[in-house]
């Protein structure tokens, strides 16, 4: 046996705290270590070659990379074994970096502790075993949660390409928040504009299908055939017979009774509503918490909306919800985000007192299509006097310490707006730095701060209070004169949807420390998750705008695409294997096993594994009485012989 | 004086979540003592008691099992097998002699990249105080 181990200094990430000649000393002193050698990238092209060169001249059996993450590089360093005609699972890892260098001072300690790690990589090398890939087949249709600008580009993308896109959202419409805004910062572009062409788009598309009022209830599966339950919530009208007409939310005994959510309850609509006029697709919806039929059994002495809809008998109060199951090869996630509740912060007075809004409601007010046509008015009057506050949940370590990445510019962009509708109207911005990095930011905040806007810094350490004082608010800032302003924008942060947690277990990829899900790489992986085949795009992943949000949603489409246009995809050999003769057929694990790849054969009296449907994670292998069941690459011998090395 | 015990421990943590977060402490650069030497295995539920009674033979004072949060486990279930698997094992270490506390499991996010170094930290100084293993030492011989 030969072992070839090959220590990375990473410039000088893992050679500033450990010792890599050291190191190299010492792993060539263990047993079969046909050659030990460092380099300042082991990852680099050089890097490789000189593994490829020991690897043809000296024969080696085993090849051993101390450097960063498995989780980085392993792929890298399997293929530099391909390459060679040797077998990649002939490779072992040593995570230097992230599990020694960079979280360790003592240099002693640290060279002493990569020595140990080093030594247990080598000798769990020594019995590493040749594996192939399995290789399986790619259902050629993808998933594509969420129905906001991130979604539909997605799955406007991926439908383009050939595949068929089902496109699940939640509400009754597709077209998320952006489709709640008035402009769009810097450019000024109308958002309705430049987004119902595409929610339009989506709805003619033949390759899409699309859910609305659904939610995806269960994923099983991996990369390639996942299994999906979705879940499509009771509309109570028959989208295939309504034609958005109307005359039923007209005739509903509660016309304009109830609070319309698109324009953040500022105006009113009916039990039986369409979100917006655009909607797509344009069907109407009853709203069971409020529906007079659905609560009580009967509305007056007949339904009136029935009666409107006439012979086109759209209504069905007995609608039951249904699930539907579909399968896919690959999943993006575009689930995008809540707004911070400003109620949390007391201080700002929201909630308390009508002349404070928050900058989504802001939206509504200024918009042409809003409950005030466009008219910015507060209690029926034009405000004179505007303060709008930034970081409002964000940047605040009470709250969310992030930056949200929107707020500077669209406080910007609102404050440029009233400025637009009531020139002689008295503008503040209360901020605490302002970001304006993307394109064309800069050129907008110099020309807002132009129009006689005031802007002044605030600390977020001092909170800024709001107090009602007759008809207006007066607003005290540390450090700043005293404001009585007629209405308070205050301008609220991303965060991540409620359900992000519950959405997480049900797609099974994590969430990063601040609650928004977690790409594979922050760097090189933004789009993919640690789940092969399910991908993120939008907000759901971070905050971002909307050109970033559109730009990630077209990456997510690539890679989702990637998969399904080769029709295979390679997935780990890692899986567990039987050894028949050991095997007594006690059945342990067969209930251990969460995706019943145990099956007992009733014939020999033993169990046989389904490689396809193992998933390699050990759980039966840990219960065998016989010891019976091996774990490929994870195998007793290779990590006893792993944890003597390291133990030293 | 008599020099300080660093403990010897060996850690295993599931890809998903444990080995993860302590690697969102390397990038993080949050310092830990460096008496743990992690081994990677694909869940918690791979790693059999056997593994755990090996460490401590060879030359192992303690030894940390890290999975991901229950209801989190990348493979369903796993963690609550290495839980009860755990449980039992250190039933069994009190009943040899063993002081159980050698032997910890916990949960780490990919996210908990502070919480893994403050494991870390506490586990060192926990089983600091325990002292050297001495019981049922075998020759290391891989």
């Amino acid at each position: 046996m030969k072992i070839g181990v090959y220590i990375c200094q990473c410039g000088i990430n893992i050679s500033q705290t450990v010792d890599v000649e050291e190191v190299v000393k010492y792993a060539s002193t263990l047993p079969s270590v046909e050659v030990a050698r460092f380099y300042k990238y082991m990852c680099s092209d050089p890097g490789q070659e000189l593994i490829k060169k020991d690897i043809k001249e000296m024969k080696l059996d085993r090849v051993v990379v101390a450097s960063c993450s498995p989780r980085m590089h392993e792929p890298t360093f399997r293929a530099v074994l391909e390459d060679m005609g040797m077998n990649p699972y002939y490779f072992e890892m040593v995570n230097l970096r992230e599990h020694c260098s960079w979280v360790h001072e003592d240099k002693d300690r640290a060279t002493a502790k990569a020595k140990h790690l080093v030594e247990g990589a080598v000798a769990r090398a020594t019995f590493l075993e040749p594996l192939e890939k399995k290789e399986v087949s790619v259902i050629p249709r993808a998933l594509v949660v969420g129905g906001g600008i991130a979604g539909i580009q997605a799955a406007l993308e991926i439908a383009e390409k050939g595949f068929k896109v089902y496109l699940v959202e939640r509400n009754p419409s597709i077209g998320g928040h952006m489709a709640q805004l008035d402009k769009t910062f810097p450019t000024m572009d109308c958002s309705a504009c430049i987004l119902t062409p595409k929610m339009v788009d989506v709805a003619r598309h033949p390759n899409i299908e699309l859910f609305t009022y659904s939610e995806v209830q269960d994923v099983e599966g991996y990369i390639g055939n996942f299994k999906v339950k979705i879940k499509k919530k009771p509309r109570y009208v028959d989208i295939e017979k309504c034609v958005g007409c109307g005359a039923c939310a007209e005739a509903c005994r509660l016309h304009n009774r109830i609070p319309n959510e698109f324009d953040m309850k500022m105006s009113k609509r009916s039990a039986i509503y369409v979100p917006f006029p655009q909607s797509v697709p344009l069907k109407y919806t009853i709203d069971p918490e409020t529906c007079i039929t659905l609560k009580t059994g009967k509305c007056g002495d007949h339904a009136l909306c029935i009666e409107a809809c006439d012979d086109r008998n759209a209504i069905d109060f007995d609608q039951k919800e249904e699930i539907v199951e579909v399968e896919v090869g690959t999943i993006v996630v575009a689930t995008g985000y809540e707004l911070f509740d400003p109620a949390k912060k007391a201080e700002y007075g929201y909630g308390q007192y009508d002349n404070v809004i928050t900058g989504l409601e802001f939206e509504r007010l200024v918009s042409a299509s809003g409950p005030t046509e466009g008219h910015v008015e507060i209690n029926g009057k034009k405000p004179k006097k505007v303060v709008f506050i930034q970081c409002v949940g964000s940047r605040d370590k009470e709250t969310n310490e992030y930056c949200s990445r929107v707020c500077c510019m669209y406080t910007a962009k609102q404050a440029h707006m009233v400025k637009d509708k009531i020139p002689d109207a008295d503008l503040i911005i209360y901020f605490t730095d302002v970001r304006a990095f993307g394109k064309g930011f800069e050129e907008f905040y110099n020309r807002v701060q132009g129009e006689g806007i005031t802007y002044r810094r605030r600390d977020l350490g001092d909170p800024i209070k709001v107090n009602k004082q007759g008809d207006r608010v007066v607003v005290k800032a540390k450090g700043h004169p005293d404001i009585e302003a007629d209405l308070v924008v205050l301008a609220t942060g991303i965060i991540p949807r409620k359900d992000s947690k519950e959405l997480s277990r049900i797609l099974n990829i994590n969430q990063s420390a601040d609650g928004f899900f977690l790409e594979a790489h922050p760097k090189l992986r933004p789009v993919d998750t640690f789940t092969d085949g399910i991908f993120l795009a939008g907000c759901c992943q971070s905050p971002k705008d909307i050109p970033d949000a559109v730009a990630q949603a077209s990456g997510a489409a690539v890679r989702a695409a990637e998969p399904l246009a080769a029709g295979k995809v390679e997935v780990e050999a890692i899986s567990a294997n039987i050894d028949e003769d050991l095997c007594s057929g006690c059945r342990i694990c067969e209930d251990l096993c969460a995706y019943s790849a145990l099956e007992f054969d009733e014939k020999d009296k033993i169990m046989r594994v389904n490689d396809v449907l193992c998933k390699g994670c050990g759980s039966c292998a840990s219960a065998c009485p016989t010891g019976c069941i091996s774990m490929k690459h994870f195998d007793m011998k290779q990590l006893l012989a792993q944890i003597g090395g390291l133990v030293g | 004086m008599k020099e300080k015990f660093e403990p010897n421990i060996i850690g295993f943590l599931c890809n998903w979540c444990s080995y993860a977060g302590a690697d969102l402490a390397g990038t993080s650069r949050i310092q830990y003592p460096p008496n743990l030497k992690v081994i990677r295995v694909m869940c918690s539920g791979r790693v059999n008691p056997i593994f755990v009674i090996n460490a401590l033979q060879q030359g192992a004072d303690g030894v940390l099992i890290g999975g991901c949060h229950p209801g989190d486990c990348h493979y369903e279930r796993g963690n609550y097998l290495a839980r009860r698997r755990m449980a039992v094992l250190k039933n069994l270490l009190e009943y040899t002699g063993i002081d159980s506390n050698r032997v910890r499991m916990t949960w780490v996010s990919a996210a908990e990249g502070h919480k893994f170094a403050e494991v870390v930290k506490e586990v060192t100084e926990d089983i600091r105080k325990l002292g050297p293993m001495q019981h049922f030492r075998r020759e290391n011989k891989w």
